[in-house]
């Protein structure tokens, strides 16, 4: 298949004391997909993200990163401030919890513009433009701009942190669980917005979750992961409707239908 | 404009084998397809047949890629080639349905709260066509389906059976791809819509594309079928 990886891991292995988090993983992205990363609590797959994203260093293994000059860059090899630079623009992170991300003490609309200013944005009718334009995107009223974020529903906060995310239009978004803890009309709500903006605007995407409706919906490709290895992958819909390995079968099994 | 039954294999496989492996019942072994040989031209109509059980939707989602080959080939003409699914990577499956390969399936999967037209425009949309254009060609669809439009703002979720199949049965018409797999594409539909179904499988064959259908209903299979493919089960066959 043509095309270059946009990120690809290599024999990625971490242990934390005799806890294996991670065992010799191997997994690529391509531009514009999202790949999913399903499994259950402690199977290594915020492991996985964290290490892909650079936040987490592996004990073993390489995490390779195309730019778009095309040239590969070692994730874990990175001068810090390379990488901070790198999490500013050309990548994005979405929490499950939104207050990781957010600014609490700083308003909606500056929330979203300061992810611009950081990347040297500096006419302050353009960034509120922007900020505005963001917040009708991801479908928060204009009027709430000003406000801060601690006034807003646990939905709201969510979309707030996917506007600050992809305000700077970045080429590849880490998702952990972006739907969790949320009401299931709020949920179906974010996953109709991620899935169209990620769409429009050709991100790739690493999803972690562990709702496999969720990977349905939104992912390209799966990867199933157990006790830090991934035991299955491929086309979403081939791996949860034909799945073969004896956890994904009963992960598979295990969900309950309406 | 491409005559109609052609002499172009459109999908072919060769030795086709699959079964599934139960583990949570100790690696039950379930043989359900072998020694398939499938072809469909251009512009024909080709009908499984068989009892119950002898695998003919096994066969679709094999075909599909949405089931994996155990052995065998499965041939699809894509870009003037013949790329095997049964070996293809991913990416490159993503990229036959998404220019050649279509299948209306007996269930509808959408996203939750887009609407019935969005539902159906999107199909268009992903295909570069305008907003407005897919819209309209959308609405014409779901209409010629006999979907009113005062239901093409709601999400479909809500719809009867007949109604979310006549949903997914205007998104799998709409991109008029060369190949289309059809499941039972009649199964919950009143005869005025089975009609609008006939006639919509009789112009596609028209325009060229070669079509695999599973389908019961024995009226609609002899207006649509230019030939049947017996697929016996495997404990007979054996």
């Amino acid at each position: 298949m043509s095309g270059q990886t946009l990120i690809s891991g290599r024999g990625l292995s971490l242990s934390f004391g005799r806890v294996t988090a991670l065992r010799n993983v191997d997994v690529d992205v391509w531009p514009g997909e999202m790949l999913a990363i399903v499994g259950e609590s402690g199977s290594g797959k915020t492991t996985l993200l964290n290490v892909l994203a650079g936040r987490v260093s592996p004990d073993r293994g390489i995490v390779q990163y195309r730019d778009p000059e095309d040239t590969l860059h070692d994730v874990h090899a990175m001068p810090a401030p390379t990488l901070r630079t790198l999490h500013r623009s050309d990548w994005g992170f979405v929490h499950q919890d939104p207050r990781q991300n957010l600014r609490m003490a700083v308003s909606a609309g500056g929330n979203v513009g300061e992810r611009l200013m950081a990347r040297g944005a500096r006419h302050y009718g353009n960034i509120r433009a922007q900020a505005l334009d963001w917040l009708a995107q991801v479908e928060i009223d204009a009027s709430r701009i000003d406000d801060l974020p601690r006034t807003f529903s646990g939905g709201m906060l969510q979309r707030l942190q996917i506007a600050r995310t992809l305000v700077t239009h970045p080429r590849l978004v880490f998702m952990d669980e972006p739907t969790g803890g949320l009401d299931v009309s709020v949920q179906a709500r974010l996953l109709d917005l991620i899935r169209s903006l990620v769409a429009r605007l050709n991100i790739a995407a690493v999803l972690v979750t562990h709702d496999i409706a969720v990977a349905r919906l939104l992912a390209q490709r799966i990867a199933v992961m157990q006790r830090g290895e991934i035991v299955e992958t491929g086309l979403t819909d081939q791996v949860l409707d034909d799945p073969r390995h004896p956890y994904t079968q009963l992960l598979v099994s295990s969900v309950l239908t309406t | 404009m491409i005559p109609p039954v052609t002499q172009t294999p459109m999908l072919r496989t060769e030795a086709l084998a699959k079964g599934f492996t139960l583990h949570l019942r100790d690696g039950l072994h379930i043989p359900v397809l072998a020694g398939v040989e499938l072809t469909a031209y251009a512009g024909e109509c080709v009908v499984l047949s068989g009892p119950s059980g002898a695998g003919k939707s096994t066969l679709m989602r094999a075909l599909y890629g949405n089931y994996r080959a155990d052995s065998g080939r499965i041939l699809v003409r894509h870009r003037h080639a013949e790329i095997d699914i049964a070996t293809a990577d991913p990416r490159a499956i993503l990229a036959v349905r998404h220019e050649t390969l279509g299948y209306v399936s007996q269930f509808l999967r959408v996203v939750p709260r887009i609407p019935t037209l969005d539902v159906v425009a999107e199909v268009l949309t992903a295909r570069g066509r305008s907003q407005e254009e897919a819209r309209a060609a959308a609405t014409a669809m779901l209409l010629r389906l006999n979907i009113p439009a005062r239901l093409h703002g709601l999400p479909p979720a809500t719809f009867s059976g007949g109604e979310q199949q006549r949903v997914n049965l205007a998104r799998g018409f709409i991109a008029e791809h060369p190949i289309l797999l059809l499941d039972e594409p009649t199964a919950s539909l009143d005869a005025a819509n089975r009609d609008v179904v006939v006639t919509m499988v009789r112009e596609a064959k028209t325009r060229g594309a070669a079509i695999v259908a599973i389908c019961h209903d024995a009226e609609v299979r002899d207006s649509i079928a230019d030939r049947l493919f017996p697929l016996p089960p495997l404990q007979e066959a054996a």
